[in-house]
């Protein structure tokens, strides 16, 4: 029992917890932006996939994290591409179609993943991680948070710039008034549909990164199904936070560890059984939604297609 | 009309001749308006009269089907609510149009380019400008939802004047406001027009177009029926003004098809009174005034109506008396025995029904089909339930009865009742609630939305009622329904009956004169 206490230990638990927690954070963030602006995207789950899915494909064939990430971006953003027409623009059922597109998506990725690689699972070389001069070298916390990929001190700073997005910008009131009185919105004239595409866009694309992190960084591989609930886990995430971007960073951060737990523990060498500690992440769900949820207050109009005129 | 003269000031806006349907009913027919810079140009006109649709059109939510609108003498659509905006015409609608999770300061500032960052310090330059030169204070650091109501719209006049409108309409802005807020209206629109500002004002209360116009637009199932200008309005007393609307709004006309006179039934007046309503009071709420001193009898075959300006606690006493709503005080007398403290289902039972001017909120359950909804007040009960099991062919049987006795027009029993017309709607209502054991009726605004023939058809089913024994009690805004069918008429205001009169050769001017404040 010793071993986990010690540093090694401490710091291979919060490493692995800041890794898990970078793809939940940024589907939180996603998530947030399109809660704001009143569409509830049940669809993330599949953006993360496409995201994986291409991000690794792209990482693969390129040999460019970058690059991954970039292919990432863009498969997030073709789900949130298919969201908006059917959700914002004809206004369908957010919930239907966002399940329809998780569903969908984990079948494709699967089907495509398997007629290109077959059987085999090959991976990407390992990332180069930026460490950070004199922060590394504290004991714990150096090595636990200071030395990782570039993205993930780009993760994180971008909490702040969307703090600064919903807090000080136009962009912001207007994503808040499309989620809260869309039609105040549109009479003070700025297209609802438009502002609400944007968000649903701009959350596929913190998806699609999301995803390729996960695969591309997190794994270093890709297989079907690997987000495994990271994306439901965004949505619990934006939903507790109630739109404060801070709060999904310690969301994330506090299921990171959850999730970490499971490979330290048999690091460890703890004789618990690993379906019991996989269960970890969901309990802490439970424990928080009961309680922070009962104060949860979501946008008015989060999940009511936008029609001029209607009342 | 007025826009084929040339006057000195030129119209800001205008309307040629604009026509707006809705499947169903025309809301607009051919109506001409002009609006000028100085003017409160009120548009007065009862519920469904077209007053929204033609905001609508001028806020650029809606688009005329015919005619055309002119801003400032150009022939120009407005397309959309940032267009109206960019013409300078700024709407404070009915329904507030704030974001209620965000501050004054932050609702004032939508609608910036989003690239922007929000400039601040320039608004609150700007607000406190026009907050000084019309003598209101603005909040601008307080969030809209911890803000009055009146204080809201305050918010939306100043968002209107931040935005450099020339045109303000305000739509029935009055109609949430204490007595002092729209007296504090009336005199802010007053500097504004001072200020150069055109408005037009919206509103179904006569004494509120009186006070604060300075030409009245009267408007009447689509059409515009009439036009006051300054000139008139100038050279009128308020009472002439308001005799003049009257006469406008409820005024008859030769080819009024509603006018055909129908031979009223005979009351026996020895007969006991079916209902007895003595000192009936409900208290006020929050948005809905409360009744006080309510009394009057209904024989046998008698129609008594509910005349009054909509909202004075027409729909309060319709509820109080079928049970839906707890009277304070006073007495309820079925035939005799007092029903005050019974249940909805229990007064039903005894004979008294209700129908609701609620046709799809209240009345039905929309995507339940035509059969089911004419057995929703007896769930459960046989025959048409036995052992909580429903019987479908007994259902039918019935309902297949009621739709023939009572000219339903349904493609089939089955049809989910939304998916039917308004005036089929009401039949629906109508057959349920006049069906086995009726001996009070309460009607409210029966015909409310209907189009003539459906009108017409209900005013027969409501007279014969009457016919058959039943004690009515019709609720209307619509004079000339009270008119054509009831045999005595009472004014309802502030939540009282102000007067009761016989609907005799003189009832038009009297109810009239009771309903502007007068007495009889």
């Amino acid at each position: 029992m010793t071993g986990l206490l010690s540093e090694v230990f401490l710091s291979a638990l919060l490493f692995g917890a800041v890794t898990a927690a970078i793809p939940l954070l940024l589907a939180g963030l996603g998530e947030q932006m399109s809660e704001k602006a009143g569409v509830l995207n049940i669809g993330i789950e599949g953006m993360m996939l496409a995201g994986a899915y291409l991000g690794f494909v792209g990482a693969f064939y390129s040999g460019s994290l970058w690059l991954g990430f970039l292919t990432g971006v863009a498969g997030g953003m073709a789900v949130a591409l298919v969201m908006a027409l059917l959700c914002v623009r004809i206004g369908l059922n957010q919930i239907v179609i966002g399940i329809a597109l998780t569903l969908g998506l984990e079948g494709l990725t699967a089907l495509l993943h398997h007629f290109q690689f077959s059987r085999s699972y090959p991976r990407l070389p390992a990332p180069n991680p930026t460490v950070i001069p004199t922060l590394a070298d504290i004991p714990v916390i150096g090595p636990a948070f200071f030395k990782h990929h570039l993205i993930v001190y780009l993760a994180v700073a971008l909490v702040f710039a969307m703090r600064y997005l919903y807090r000080r910008t136009q962009l912001g009131l207007n994503l808040q008034a499309a989620g809260d009185k869309p039609a105040a919105l549109d009479v003070a004239g700025i297209d609802v549909v438009k502002t609400r595409t944007i968000a649903v866009l701009s959350t596929g694309a913190l998806a699609g990164l999301g995803g390729a992190y996960l695969a591309n960084v997190g794994a270093g591989l890709f297989i079907p199904f690997i987000t495994n609930g990271a994306g439901f886990l965004g949505i619990v995430l934006a939903m507790l936070a109630r739109g404060r971007p801070v709060w999904v960073l310690f969301g994330a951060l506090l299921f990171g560890v959850c999730l970490s737990l499971t490979t330290a523990m048999q690091v460890a060498g703890i004789n618990i059984p690993t379906d019991v500690i996989q269960m970890l992440p969901f309990l802490a769900v439970m424990i928080m939604l009961v309680l922070f949820g009962r104060r949860a207050s979501l946008p008015a109009a989060l999940g009511i297609p936008y029609e001029r005129g209607a009342r | 009309m007025s826009n084929t003269t040339p006057s000195p000031v030129g119209d800001i806006v205008a309307l040629e001749g604009v026509t707006k349907r809705f499947p169903g009913i025309v809301a607009n027919d051919s109506i001409d308006l002009s609006i000028r810079p100085g003017e409160v140009h009120v548009l007065l006109g009862e519920n469904g009269a077209g007053k929204s649709t033609l905001i609508g059109m001028l806020s650029g939510l809606q688009q005329p089907d015919e005619g055309r609108i002119l801003v400032d003498g150009k022939p120009t659509p407005i397309t959309s609510p940032r267009q109206a905006l960019a013409l300078g015409i700024g709407t404070v609608f009915q329904h507030m149009m704030l974001v209620p999770t965000l501050t004054v300061a932050e609702n004032l500032l939508l609608g910036g380019p989003w690239w922007q960052r929000p400039r601040t310090e320039e608004l609150e330059a700007r607000v406190a400008e026009i907050s000084k030169s019309l003598g209101i204070v603005v909040k601008l650091h307080a969030r809209v939802s911890e803000l009055s109501l009146g204080e809201q719209q305050q918010v939306e006049i100043v968002r209107a004047m931040v935005r450099n409108s020339r045109l303000l309409i305000l739509d029935e802005s009055t109609s949430m406001l204490t007595p002092q807020g729209i007296e504090e209206l009336g005199a802010l629109m007053r500097r504004l027009v001072e200020q150069g500002l055109a408005i037009v004002f919206i509103t179904h209360k006569l004494k509120e177009a009186a006070a604060f116009g300075d030409r009245i637009s009267v408007l009447k199932l689509g059409r515009k029926v009439g036009e006051i200008p300054p000139e008139r309005f100038r050279a009128l007393g308020e009472q002439e003004i308001i005799s003049e609307i009257v006469e406008l709004m409820f005024g008859k006309r030769k080819d009024d098809p509603e006018a055909a006179e129908r031979p009223l039934g005979s009351v026996r007046a020895e007969a006991a009174p079916l209902l007895q309503v003595a000192d009936l009071e409900v208290a006020a709420t929050e948005n809905a005034p409360g009744l006080s001193a309510i009394s009057f009898d209904i024989r046998p075959g008698e129609i008594l109506g509910i005349a009054g300006i909509d909202g004075n606690g027409q729909k309060q006493l319709a509820e109080a008396l079928a049970g839906q709503r707890a009277a304070t005080g006073g007495s309820v007398r079925l035939a005799g025995a007092a029903i005050e403290t019974l249940s909805v289902s229990e007064r039903s039972r005894l004979g008294l029904r209700y129908l609701t001017d609620d046709r799809l909120g209240e009345g039905t359950v929309g995507t339940f089909p035509v059969s089911i909804n004419f057995f929703l007040k007896q769930v459960g009960a046989a025959p048409f339930w036995r052992n909580g099991v429903e019987q479908r062919t007994e259902i039918d049987r019935r309902a297949g009865e009621l739709v023939r006795e009572y000219d339903v027009r349904t493609p089939s029993l089955k049809t989910p009742v939304a998916r039917l017309s308004g005036g089929n709607i009401q039949k629906v209502l109508l057959a349920r609630e006049l069906a086995e054991g009726a001996k009070v009726v309460i009607f409210n605004k029966p015909t409310y939305g209907l189009d003539l023939a459906n009108t017409l058809a209900s005013r027969q089913r409501i007279g014969d009622a009457a016919q058959r024994g039943l004690a009515v009690l019709l609720i209307s805004t619509d004079l000339e329904e009270l008119l054509s069918i009831c045999n005595r008429i009472a004014v309802m205001a502030n939540g009282s009956l102000v007067g009761t009169v016989a609907n005799a050769e003189d009832a038009r001017t009297r109810v009239g004169r009771l309903m502007i404040g007068l007495a009889a």
